[in-house]
């Protein structure tokens, strides 16, 4: 009985909802910033987390980790690959804001040619890493790059070594390092970027300009500035969410963003769009919940708990679960 | 004070058409409606008036059903009408203007003007996809009072630009026109005249005066205290969410209650001779 | 009347579109209606006349038109729902497989009805299932019905991948064809000497539908996509449209009119599902199978992009913008792999540069050019990166105190 099951792996099954939960929190993040600034869906955000698990291997592969590397050694090359793919990320959403966005912000271009652009470069984002090999070869330096662009359409994974030990166990499941690395890494993550936008100068300016743009830019914010400022924080985030996810999950590919993308602006509504600590909650709920589900129903039906958890949610309390701290409030 | 009021005007015929009954609304911590009552007679025009912030477009939100009151209730052509849906209520016969101005900016004038008409229609998309004579009736029906309204109200040559295209005072115009368009027997003007210069209000307030002589009766809040004087036929003045007079536009102006509510505020508001 | 064609030369060179239409809305009704039925026409034997450059090399070209017919009239469909009444559905292609998937079950599933009365069935069971999903989602936020309804087209899939009664992955087969009434044969035109030929040894029956000539599916497809077009236009002119317009541009204001918005949005829904039903319906009958992955959220987003690249709100530019979406790629089959990638860039390209779309509807274009106009007469010769720099609100965001109109 499936019931049965889920009572006798209860504990498993949470702290893998709760592992796969932080990564969605950390990509939710992105969403909700640039919703609660833009109030636009950044589709293309999965593809900014997509390339942060490129950048997470091809790190590794740079400073030569491999299945044999372990203890400090795999731990600061772990850290290494982590600060890549933040940095990577971080660039590519910096890039979209000034490709995909701007351009049309200024125009006062309707509100779903933005997303419709965001789709666009959605595609571009993921097919250019699904065509590396062939742009490659079609420069001309496909053998300079060798392995980096070789079977591009294909699933890359993770070269390092992913037996995980466990630390400790609760109520008879045990929790590995790679569990608590992942949670705490998200947690500390989130906390860095709820703290800056609450304490810091720039971090006002976004909440100024979340609120209201317009009395925001007469208060002398650069809203410019502000969007950028966000689309980074989020690229920054959902780079360290990548190399989390690579440690989880160890494959990625060209359109692996897709999914998660999808599952990630599933958990800032839930937990209310705009709002910061929301698409934590958001994020956690979600993965316990997807996991708890796929106990129940069979893991086939994973994906189908999801989302019918958020049509559920969104019925019963239509702002989300902690509602939209950035967003106004409407008469 | 305000209680010496007795029967006011005599365009007033004492047949009740609107009336709010201890009306107490809060936001929060606010309250913005503080136990309310007032009422209008059918055929007259009242005024509704008092500083920023008193309550007047919170007024007008509960008797639209915008807002449901905390307590009491509001009473509409002898029935109850809080809590019922926005749009029955303007299909009873309730229609308004915007303080801010709120027409659907990407629709011709006309258009705008036909949606309020469509209030009165009844055929569905069925009869409108085969065309069924009734259908035909209807739009054609709509169409007219659409065009005549825009007349009426000064926006005749405009009727195929956009609404968001028009000018400010035509935008305004047309919103009464669109309200008016629903057929209701009362009609709620948020400060219509916002933003004209006196002549243009004064053109505004003979409109008022005959769209009361179409059959309906006018709700009309104002913040010029001068020119309210000269179209209604009674005054109601709100102050922080209460009603502090319900008078003669005369006994109003020269009662200190009121006097001093308005000089409390910002002096330009106050009634003053030229 | 035809005053209008003189719009300034600089607009009209820029804009062919849009200077098309304006030329064809100068001329008098009968020309019009001639000149629709003329290009109906042409829809029709355009499979037979096989003209080069538009003919793709390498696919049948007949299953390329039914392909793009089918596009079409789930862009109409579609635009009715985001382009009307301005409800952003992301989960459309659910509504399209809930029609195909209900023609598949009645009629090789578990029954064996012919298609033709499977087809009122699916019809019925798509619009209820647009009405059951609206009850209760139309009434949440705007962009969380994005992605609600995103949720939803998931769900389908999901649902039609993991239930055996559903044919799981495998899917559904055999589906029957319409019934064939075959009368004449119609031949092809052959341009392989690089003159037109009559080809009496390529033909096509009147009216046969089989597996191996998709041509009168296409015309099956092409009627009913007239059909369709006709009905929406009828609909969008009547209080209905008016009342979609109407939620889209401010609910509360449409509500305080009079204007139910809940019901009327979610007619707009059930309406929209209806269309999305016999387009999947026509898919499933010409595939003859049916599988899951026919019915991706990239396609549902496919659908989406053809009503925004085509301008939201006007039949034609959905009708345009799904043979774009659709017709494109597969003219450009040799260049295969670049086309995802190709299709990318020109979305971007083109919200940067048609943010209105191919073709707006005729309010977005008379709105641009009074724009235009003002623009030009305020000395706004400031170029545009100083406004935003200056990180001030643009003349739109000011109050609209119309000075010069008002106080003359
Ligand atoms: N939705 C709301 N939420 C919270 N407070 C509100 C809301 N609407 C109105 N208020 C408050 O209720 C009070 C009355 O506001 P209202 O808009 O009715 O004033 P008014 O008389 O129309 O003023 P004005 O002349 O400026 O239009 C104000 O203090 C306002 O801040
Ligand atoms: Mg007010």
């Amino acid at each position: 009985m499936a019931f049965q099951y889920v009572l006798d792996q209860f504990v498993s099954l949470f702290v893998g909802g709760l592992v796969f939960g932080s990564v969605y929190a950390l990509i939710a993040l992105g969403y909700t910033m640039v919703y609660g600034v833009l109030q636009l869906i950044n589709f293309a955000h999965s593809e900014v987390f997509m390339f942060g698990t490129f950048a997470t291997v091809w790190a590794l592969w740079l400073v030569g980790a491999d299945a044999t590397t372990a203890g400090v050694a795999l731990v600061a090359s772990l850290a290494v690959a982590m600060l890549i793919a933040m940095i990577t990320s971080g660039g590519v959403a910096l890039l979209l804001e000034r490709v995909a966005y701007r351009p049309l912000l200024n125009r006062g271009a309707p509100r779903l040619i933005a997303l419709i652009s965001a789709i666009g470069a959605s595609f571009v984002l993921s097919e250019l890493m699904g065509l590396r090999g062939a742009l490659a070869s079609a420069l001309g330096v496909d053998d300079v790059l060798g392995r980096y662009v070789a079977r591009s359409r294909e699933n890359l994974g993770l070269p390092t070594d992913r037996t995980f030990t466990v630390q400790f166990e609760v109520l008879g499941y045990g929790v590995t390092n790679k569990d608590i690395i992942i949670v705490l890494a998200a947690l500390l993550m989130m906390i860095a970027a709820d703290q800056f936008i609450r304490r810091t100068r720039l971090g006002r300016g976004i909440r100024a300009v979340a609120q209201d743009p317009e009395s925001a830019s007469l208060m002398g914010v650069n809203s410019t500035r502000v969007i950028q400022l966000t689309f980074l924080i989020g690229g920054l985030l959902a780079g360290a969410a990548a190399t989390l996810y690579m440690l989880q999950v160890g494959l990625t590919r060209y359109n692996a963003g897709f999914l998660l993308g999808v599952k990630a602006f599933t958990a800032a509504v839930l937990g209310g769009i705009g709002n910061l600590r929301g698409a934590l909650v958001g994020g956690l709920v979600l993965g316990v919940a997807e996991s708890l589900g796929s106990g129940l129903f069979g893991s086939e039906w994973r994906h189908v708990v999801a989302f019918v958890l958020l049509v559920v949610i969104l019925l019963f309390r239509p702002t989300g679960l902690l509602g939209e701290s950035l967003g106004k409030a409407r008469a | 004070m305000a209680e010496t009021v007795q029967q006011p005007t005599p365009v007033t015929t004492g047949d009740t058409l609107l009336s709010l009954d201890d009306v107490t609304l809060k936001f929060g911590g606010v309250t913005a409606l503080n136990g309310v009552s007032f009422h209008i007679d059918r055929g007259e025009i009242l005024g509704l008036i008092g500083p920023n912030g008193a309550g007047k477009t919170t007024a007008f939100n509960v008797v639209t059903g915008i807002y449901r009151p905390t307590s009491g209730g509001v009473t509409f052509d002898g029935e109850q009408i809080t809590g019922l849906k926005r749009y029955r209520i303007a299909k009873r016969g309730i229609a308004r203007t915007f303080q801010n101005i709120r027409l659907f900016r990407a629709m011709t004038a006309l258009e705008n003007v036909m949606v309020g008409a469509d209030a009165r229609h009844t055929t569905g998309p069925i009869s409108a996809l085969l065309g069924l004579p009734r259908h035909r009736r209807e739009e054609a029906a709509g169409r007219e009072l659409a065009l005549e309204l825009l007349d009426f109200v000064g926006v005749g040559g405009r009727a195929d630009e956009l609404a968001g295209n028009l000018s400010y005072g035509d935008q305004r115009r047309l919103e009464i026109a669109r309200a008016m368009a629903t057929q209701p027997k009362l009609l709620c003007l948020d400060e219509p005249a916002a933003g004209f210069n006196p002549s243009e209000k004064q053109a505004l307030m003979e409109l008022i005066r005959k769209i009361r002589d179409r059959g309906l009766t006018v709700l009309l809040i104002e913040h010029d205290m001068r020119l309210v004087m000269g179209v209604v036929d009674r005054v109601v003045v709100l102050e922080f969410g209460t009603k502090i007079a319900d008078a003669s536009p005369t006994e109003v102006q020269n009662d200190p209650a009121v006097i001093a509510a308005y000089l409390g505020v910002a002096e330009d508001e106050v009634v003053t001779d030229e | 009347m035809s005053q209008t064609t003189s719009a300034p030369p600089r607009r009209s060179r820029r804009d062919l579109l849009g200077g098309l239409r304006r030329r064809l809305s100068g001329m008098p009704r009968w020309a019009q209606f001639l000149l629709m039925v003329a290009i109906a026409l042409l829809c029709y034997v355009l499979p037979l006349l096989e003209p080069p450059i538009i003919s793709t090399p390498g696919t049948d070209f007949g299953g390329v038109l039914f392909t793009v017919s089918v596009y079409v009239l789930v862009a109409v469909g579609l635009n009715i729902v985001v382009g009307y009444a301005g409800l952003l559905d992301l989960g459309y292609v659910g509504f399209y497989a809930i029609g195909a998937y209900t023609v598949g079950v009645l009629t090789a599933q578990h029954a064996t009805w012919p298609w033709l009365l499977s087809l009122p069935v699916a019809l019925v069971v798509t619009m209820v299932s647009g009405v059951l999903l609206g009850w209760p989602t139309l009434r949440v936020r705007g962009d969380y019905l994005a992605i609600v309804t995103l949720g939803f087209g998931e769900i389908v899939r999901l649902t039609l991948i993991n239930s055996e009664w559903l044919g799981a992955a495998r899917g559904i087969r055999p589906i029957p064809s319409p019934p064939s009434l075959p009368l004449f044969e119609v031949p092809h035109l052959d341009w392989s000497t690089g003159v037109p030929l009559v080809d009496f040894s390529d033909t096509t029956t009147f009216i046969e539908f089989g597996v191996t000539d998709p041509i009168p599916f296409y015309w099956l497809a092409l009627t009913l996509i007239i059909l369709v077009l006709l009905a929406d236009k009828r609909i969008k002119d009547s209080r209905v449209g008016r009342a979609w317009e109407a939620t889209r541009e401010d609910e509360d204001a449409a509500e305080l009119m009079g204007v139910p918005t809940f019901r009327f949005k979610l007619l707009a829904f059930a309406i929209g599902a209806f269309v999305g039903g016999i387009a999947g319906s026509l898919f499933a009958t010409r595939q003859t199978f049916i599988n899951p992955e026919s019915f991706t959220l990239l396609i549902s987003i496919l659908f989406l992009s053809a009503v925004v690249v085509g301008g939201q709100g006007n039949r034609w530019g959905a009708v345009i913008g799904a043979v774009v979406v659709a017709y494109l790629p597969e003219r450009f089959r040799g260049f295969e792999q670049w086309r995802v990638l190709v299709f990318g860039l020109a979305l971007m390209l083109l919200a940067i540069y048609r943010p209105q779309g191919l073709l707006p509807p005729r309010r977005t274009v008379r709105a641009q050019r009074m724009e235009a106009e003002t623009e030009a007469l305020e000395v706004g010769e400031e170029p545009e990166d100083a406004v935003i720099a200056a990180g001030g609100p643009t003349p739109d965001d000011a109050a609209p105190t119309d000075e010069g109109s008002s106080r003359g």
